[in-house]
């Protein structure tokens, strides 16, 4: 796996990113990501009351907050999971109303779920193949697609056979990413996915999820606990608390001012 | 001796129907999360569609064929008209549903078709095969036997080998995720209700030769079988249907060849009831629960 070393200028992380401001080249560029005024809840008063989000294409985004604060919701009604009860999500400019979880995912919108998402019943060699299902055609296809993550993912490798409930948390994590990154998502939405693992296996994730969105113009809207890591690999941070945006700036401006970090990051 | 292989060997076609039933019920449990115990209503409406078409057209092909296809539909048509509108938070309202299912169909057929049995006769021979001089099961026995375990294999082949097979398996034990990764998870289980009407109308097909004949209740003791059965076997087990198939199959012909055809039921009951004395996780316990 490689390093998240040199990075385009066009995605550097600075301080001119923050507000919620689209980045990219120039005027007039559409947000790969966006969400305007979106309410959505429980039973009860709504969780999240008019979040406004942009993401650019080709960066990546760490959605911070504390537990609670609504994160794993805001995913959720992203991939499509959750209906909102008011506001837009959009994608490349396209409302998503009408557009259900499965057809998202084919639109190039692919969620990592929360915890451990992978199908414990089913080998590594078919969660993959359930990845590359609808997006390669053809056996030949997706084989060559599995062997590509085979060699980015090389514990994954030596493991193919093994069922899903025989991995360990880690495996399973850069299985779940795996997964998603074989579908070749344009925008890619992670809940949590350093959650419970060695601090050398997230970084080896979060590299992959940086080489990415460098090499390919991968989008990322990364939910994270893991405050330093996230904002190590991100080009901005949003902050939320009780569904609000309480912050948003450039990664290296969040991880640098104290009472940011004193107020809602809790370090 | 003799009489030993002819029992086993009619017992292993007997349980191959048997597994064939119970199959169709695992592949609806794990696609759905429901019993269905409308499995033989629906399975023997489409054996009296196949009855008219062999009527009609004299061609046990054509039969079959009417069979499978019916069977499908009324899959189609109970899932998406009934069992889509269910709740389905617990497997409890959609198995009311399937009761209803099974009162209103027999009732239907009661009315249109009355209690008589309609024979339907064989394709092949019934009278035992002989290896050497040892009488072995009959020629319709054995065709039974191979249309079985063809569609056993295809089945394995189905599920384990096409990517239709990953979808449904995927579909059933993580509906969630699978939408995740653009799985189609509804046309999942619409098809698994059609597949497994379809192969339960074959396996009544198959076993009302051997029986009194075609009647409303023709496929309800099969039923009972099957259950105990997918029971035995883990509902979730497609490989303990297809043994515990044969095991019921097996012990029902010996039971009834060597003691008496009115004690069949009493083993098929004790042998249910052991099998949940040693392994008391009993009728629903699964191997892993599902993950979302
Ligand atoms: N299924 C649910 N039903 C009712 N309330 C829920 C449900 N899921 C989450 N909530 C509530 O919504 C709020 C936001 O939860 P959410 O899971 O989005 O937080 P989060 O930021 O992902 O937290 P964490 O970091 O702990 O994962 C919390 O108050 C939570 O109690
Ligand atoms: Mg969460």
């Amino acid at each position: 796996m490689s390093a998240p070393a040199a990075r385009s200028a066009s995605t550097a992380r600075g301080g001119d990113t923050g507000g919620g401001a689209v980045r990219g080249g120039g005027a007039g560029t559409a947000a790969a990501l966006a969400v305007e005024g979106l309410v959505v809840g429980y039973a009860g008063a709504p969780v999240v009351d008019g979040l406004t989000l942009e993401v650019a294409p080709g960066s990546v985004v760490a959605l911070l907050g504390a537990n609670g604060a609504g994160k794993t919701t805001v995913l959720r009604t992203l991939s499509g999971l959750l209906t909102p009860r008011g506001g837009r999500v959009l994608l490349d400019g396209d409302d998503l109303a009408a557009v259900r979880v499965e057809d998202r995912v084919r639109r190039g919108l692919v969620q990592v779920p929360e915890g451990r998402s992978v199908v414990t019943e089913l080998t590594v060699e078919e969660n993959l193949q359930l990845g590359a299902l609808w997006r390669s055609a053809g056996r030949a296809a997706r084989r060559t697609a599995v062997d590509e993550m085979y060699d980015l993912f090389e514990p994954l490798a030596r493991r193919r056979a093994s069922a899903g409930h025989q991995l360990s948390g880690g495996e399973r994590q850069m299985l779940a990413l795996a997964r998603a990154l074989i579908s070749r998502p344009r925008v890619l939405l992670l809940d949590e996915p350093s959650l419970g693992l060695a601090p050398r296996v997230v970084a080896q994730l979060f590299a992959v999820l940086r080489e990415r969105a460098d090499a390919t113009g991968l989008t990322v809207l990364l939910a994270e606990q893991n405050v330093t890591s996230a904002l190590s690999i991100a080009d901005r941070g949003v902050v939320l608390a009780l569904g609000e945006v309480v912050a948003d700036a450039g990664a290296a401006d969040l991880a640098a001012d104290p009472a940011l970090r004193h107020a809602y990051l809790g370090f | 001796m003799d009489r030993l292989v002819l029992l086993v060997s009619t017992g292993v076609a007997r349980g191959l129907v048997i597994a064939l039933f119970a199959l169709s019920l695992v592949i609806i449990w794990r696609a759905a999360r429901i019993v269905n115990f409308g499995q033989a209503a629906m399975a023997v409406v489409a054996v009296y569609v196949a009855f008219a078409v062999h009527a009609a057209t004299g061609s046990y092909v054509l039969a079959v064929l009417g069979a499978l296809v019916t069977g499908a539909l009324l899959g189609l048509a109970v899932e998406r008209g009934l069992m889509r509108r269910v709740p389905g938070a617990t497997p409890m309202p959609g198995m009311i549903v399937a009761i209803g299912l099974v009162m209103v169909l027999q009732s239907l057929l009661g009315v249109l078709f009355g209690p008589r049995h309609r024979p339907m006769s064989p394709v092949f021979s019934q009278s035992p095969l002989y290896v050497g001089d040892v009488p072995v099961l009959s020629r319709y026995d054995l065709f039974v036997l191979v249309v079985a375990l063809v569609v056993v294999v295809g089945l394995g082949l189905l599920f384990n080998r096409s990517t239709l097979g990953l979808q449904l398996r995927a579909a059933a034990v993580a509906p969630e995720v699978s939408r995740l990764l653009g799985v189609r998870v509804p046309r999942m289980v619409t098809i698994g209700w059609m597949l497994s009407s379809a192969v339960a109308a074959l396996a009544v097909l198959l076993l009302v030769p051997t029986e009194l004949g075609l009647n409303a209740h023709s496929a309800d003791v099969l039923f009972v079988h099957a259950f105990t059965v997918a029971v035995l076997g883990g509902l979730d087990s497609p490989a303990g249907a297809l043994v515990g198939g044969l095991v019921v199959g097996v012990l029902i012909s010996l039971v009834t060849g060597y003691a008496s055809a009115g004690l069949a039921p009493l083993a098929v009951l004790g042998l249910l009831t052991t099998v949940l004395l040693v392994r008391p996780g009993g009728i629903f316990a699964t191997k892993e629960a599902r993950t979302a």
